[in-house]
């Protein structure tokens, strides 16, 4: 009952966002998403000693063998706390901006945590489909409501985009149905199929391309930096922080229990794209001034880490990954949480005008700095100790892809330490004079990132212990 | 049967009510109630089926299916006159003979879906398309509704010609009219029989404007009256479906004669699917776009004809239901604006959040987005063709024309949500606001509980 918790706590409170006036909505949010966190840890005490009780299924569409089925496992509740986590630390950032018809604002994204918590805990592929899709939705009109100014074009490219790639992913569905020999949607029955090689083959594509596009993986990332540069930053937070975990989940999920042949096929050409994506975005991401672009990109280059690792089949590679999927989460979030605040002080994002902040606000230099080190993998914290298991998984896999991969943390350092260097130190100007240094709720949700980045970069134990199941249920396919 | 009687007696009524009615409103209240006791009379016929159908003079088979499509179409035309009953006093005088010519056309869909008989498919075909052709040109001041009317007279004249010539040489061929013992298939196919079975797929691929026979209408959803136009795109394209659905699935199976249409058919759907969706990525009007895009969704409703088993036959209904009632709804708003073009719909949302809210539900249904009813309809007929087999190519390319459609109806969403306007439109109406209401309502129960329309099939 907890999972449907979950879903229902932002869903409901999202349909009750839209009516209220003035801060109802605000505080609403704050509620809501505190307690969601509560009921996500109290799932997590859950998992260990009855998994059952977070099952719930429900008869839906009888006819179709359709079920209401949610459940949670280790990469499931995993992704969910991460969810409830980065919900939270959004709306404590932003709770004194004001937004214009916050009402709406605020519904929309409460509407968009139920989907997402929607997408990963659901054990039925008709229903994963289903809030695959309503998780965009109001994502999409939160782009195109209150992002910038080429707003409208770009959010739409990036709907038709994971539009297309999720009605692909529809016919793959479809086709594995009409294989089940009960005719059900139910995971099980999928992962239960085992197709000939030759429709695994051409299903691999299918699916894939629908992940791919939502990661993003090279070459279907060209909708990426343009929504995140356009998107209003709280929903550029959610979009890298947990959407494109969409993507990795489904691969994890979906994808290789599935089609376990199709992918050991593919996995060479998956695995250099990732690969690609990782050089060919940190280039990009090195001669970026644009903050929000440089992010957009440092993201498409550890996401491809990611899918690398996840397609090296391997325990320390899965392992990682998963790891890394809640890492990247927390970090990406703190990089948005600081790029938000200098925009909000400034109204720019260009590293160019901006220098010298560190004397004008120290705490917020000293969040930034550690943020950027875990991002980039420093040892002690967080994002080494994934990023040392994914290495460790692809170089068993070939050592060829990750010497090239591997190039990806130089160039993480290049262009991570660049913007430091550019938006923190060096001499202030007239505009970087004016800034003041954080307020009570940005230093509190800054402080439970560093928090969590330093905590388990020294004993990151509880989450490899969470989805040590999810990888060795992968791995058996 | 019953909704066949009802429907053509209330025709003859309300002409009569017409004659006798001083006020507009209770011709119009006398519609809608004539309606809702088609809908019931319907209904009520459905445990006589429940178990199995019934055959009358060889001419008619009442089914579970045909009454559930009935139930639709009555559905759906309830909620056509509750939206849009009133804007028929603007067209012109005779509003009790537009209403009864209405009540015509369902009465001719009520034996298209019907019919066991090849005469008794001539006759639906008829009865359904005279009354259109008098509808569009109903806006007897305007030319382009003349052009619109006499345009589509000489083509569906022309189609039906078609129509009687192949039901001709099938009969030439199986010397019977009876849709369930024409035999084709049972032997080598007669050249004669194929000539047949082609030109009456061509002549209803006019009637549901399938490329590429699909050159009329444009024009003529264009030119009518857009309250006309609304009907004739939603629940009259449905009938259509209906009787081809019918007669292929039941007269023209069996043996090897399925393979021979098959081909030409699913050229037909790939043409109108791709056609249909390209061409109205460039409209200017939205009036136009809805034309292009009916074209568009008879592509999919194509597949339960090329698909034969149980799933397309709740495909062809639920895609039918859905299709009607949120095109219904979006020509509903359309015509309380006064610009027809995106241009007009800029900044709704600001002014009548409901109205903006409303379309969105529709148009998000008609792209086929979850918890929408279009979503399981696309569904339905796409999972028929997949079990189907060897029609993979066609969903895929469906699947991409579904991601080109998202193009075209997403301009109205972003023109009223997120661009700056003041449109011009009528003052709405509290009771048109709560028909607007319950039409979404219908739409999302439909998209989350598909099974109520076709749990019982």
């Amino acid at each position: 009952m907890l999972t449907v918790l979950l879903i229902l706590i932002p869903f409901i409170a999202g349909l009750i966002a839209f009516g209220l006036k003035g801060s109802g909505p605000k505080m609403l949010a704050m509620v809501a998403s505190l307690a969601t966190v509560a009921t996500a840890i109290g799932a997590w005490c859950r998992l260990g000693t009855a998994p059952a009780d977070l099952s719930f299924a429900a008869n839906w569409i009888p006819q179709l063998g359709s079920q209401f089925k949610v459940g949670l496992d280790g990469m499931g509740m995993m992704l969910c706390l991460l969810t409830a986590i980065a919900f939270l630390l959004v709306f404590i950032n932003i709770h004194n901006r004001e937004y214009e018809s916050s009402s709406s604002f605020y519904g929309l994204m409460l509407l968009s945590q139920a989907g997402l918590t929607g997408v990963f805990t659901a054990f039925d592929a008709l229903q994963f489909y289903i809030f695959w899709e309503l998780a965009l939705i109001p994502v999409y009109f939160l782009c195109s409501l209150w992002g910038g100014e080429k707003r409208i074009a770009v959010t739409f490219k990036f709907f038709v985009y994971t539009f297309l790639g999720s009605l692909l992913m529809l016919v793959g569905i479809i086709y594995l149905y009409a294989q089940t020999p009960d005719h059900s949607f139910s995971w099980e029955s999928f992962t239960t199929l085992h197709l000939g090689a030759d429709q695994q083959n051409w299903l691999f594509w299918l699916f894939f391309v629908a992940f791919a596009i939502k990661m993003p993986v090279f070459p279907f990332h060209t909708w990426q930096p343009d929504t995140y540069e356009q998107s209003p930053t709280p929903v550029t937070m959610i979009l890298s922080g947990i959407m494109v975990k969409m993507g990795l989940f489904g691969l994890i999920r979906w994808l290789l229990p599935v089609l376990p042949e199709g992918a050991s096929m593919w996995t060479d050409v998956a695995i250099v794209l990732s690969i690609i994506g990782i050089i060919y975005a940190s280039c990009i991401a090195m001669v970026q001034s644009d903050l929000k672009r440089l992010i957009a990109y440092s993201s498409i280059a550890h996401i491809g880490l990611m899918s690398a690792a996840i397609f090296s089949k391997t325990e320390q590679g899965m392992q990682g990954a998963l790891l890394q999927m809640f890492n990247h989460g927390i970090n990406i979030i703190g990089l948005w949480i600081i790029v938000e605040i200098i925009q909000q002080r400034l109204k720019v994002k260009n590293m160019d005008d901006l220098g010298g902040m560190a004397q004008k606000a120290p705490r917020m230099a000293t969040f930034l700095v550690i943020i950027s080190l875990a991002n980039i993998g420093l040892p002690l914290t967080n994002g080494f100790v994934g990023e040392f298991l994914m290495f460790s998984g692809l170089f068993h896999y070939n050592h060829w892809f990750m010497a090239i991969a591997g190039l990806g943390i130089i160039l993480a350092a290049v262009y991570t330490l660049n913007m430091i260097q550019k938006v923190m130190f060096g001499n202030t100007n007239a505009l970087t004079d004016t800034t003041t240094d954080l307020q009570p709720g940005e230093t509190l949700a800054l402080s439970v990132v560093v928090a969590i980045i330093l905590i388990l970069g020294v004993y990151p134990k509880p989450i490899l212990d969470l989805v040590s199941s999810t990888t060795a249920g992968v791995l058996k396919f | 049967m019953n909704a066949l009687i009802s429907t053509a007696l209330s025709g003859v009524v309300l002409m009569f009510v017409g004659l006798f009615a001083r006020n507009k409103q209770t011709i119009k209240f006398f519609a809608i109630a004539a309606i809702i006791i088609a809908f019931i009379a319907n209904l009520v016929q459905y445990p006589s089926v429940e178990l199995g159908s019934y055959t009358m003079f060889g001419m008619i088979e009442v089914s579970k299916f045909s009454v559930i499509f009935n139930a639709v179409a009555l559905g759906s035309t309830l909620i056509y006159f509750l939206l849009s009953g009133s804007d028929f006093e603007k067209v012109g005088e005779h509003v009790a003979d537009y209403f009864a010519l209405i009540f015509f056309i369902l009465a001719g869909i009520s034996l298209a879906s019907t019919f066991s008989n090849l005469l008794m498919l001539f006759l639906a075909i008829e009865i359904m398309s005279i009354p259109q052709y008098i509808l569009a040109g109903s806006d007897k001041k305007n030319q382009k509704s003349n052009e619109a009317s006499l345009k589509y007279f000489l083509m569906g004249c022309f189609s039906t010609g078609i129509l009687l010539m192949g039901i001709t040489l099938i009969y030439g061929s199986a010397g019977t009219f009876e849709i369930s013992s024409l035999g084709l298939g049972a032997e080598n196919v007669s050249p004669l029989a194929l000539c047949g079975i082609i030109l009456v797929a061509f002549a209803l691929s006019f009637k549901v404007s399938a490329v590429p026979f699909h050159f009329w209408t444009p024009d003529v959803y264009d030119g009518s009256p857009t309250v006309f136009t609304s009907f004739m795109a939603t629940v009259v394209k449905a009938g259509g479906f209906i009787a081809f659905v019918r007669l292929f699935h039941v007269g023209f199976n069996g043996g090897t004669i399925s393979q021979h249409w098959m081909l030409i058919l699913s050229i037909i759907t790939a043409l109108t699917l791709v056609l249909g969706n390209f061409t109205a990525v460039f409209q200017q009007s939205v009036k136009r776009m809805l034309a292009y895009s009916s074209i568009a969704q008879a592509g999919f409703m194509l597949f339960a004809v090329i698909a034969m088993n149980q799933m397309a036959a709740q495909g062809i209904i639920l895609y039918a239901a859905a299709y009607s009632v949120a095109t219904i709804g979006v020509f509903a708003v359309l015509m309380r604006m006064h610009d027809y073009t995106f241009e007009g719909f800029n900044g709704l949302a600001k002014k009548e959040p409901l109205l903006a809210f409303a379309v969105t539900v529709f148009l998000f249904s008609l792209a086929g987005i979850p918890i929408t009813a279009g979503f399981f309809a696309k569904y339905f007929v796409l999972a028929a063709a997949i079990q189907q087999g060897h029609m993979l190519w066609l969903v895929i390319l469906a699947v991409l024309c579904a991601a080109i459609s998202v193009y075209y109806y997403f301009r109205v969403i972003i023109a009223m949500y997120f661009k700056q306007g003041t449109p011009v439109l009528e003052p709405v109406s509290g009771g048109f606001k709560a028909a607007l209401i319950l039409t979404v309502i219908i739409v999302l129960a439909m998209g989350i509980f598909p099974h109520l329309v076709i749990g019982c099939l």
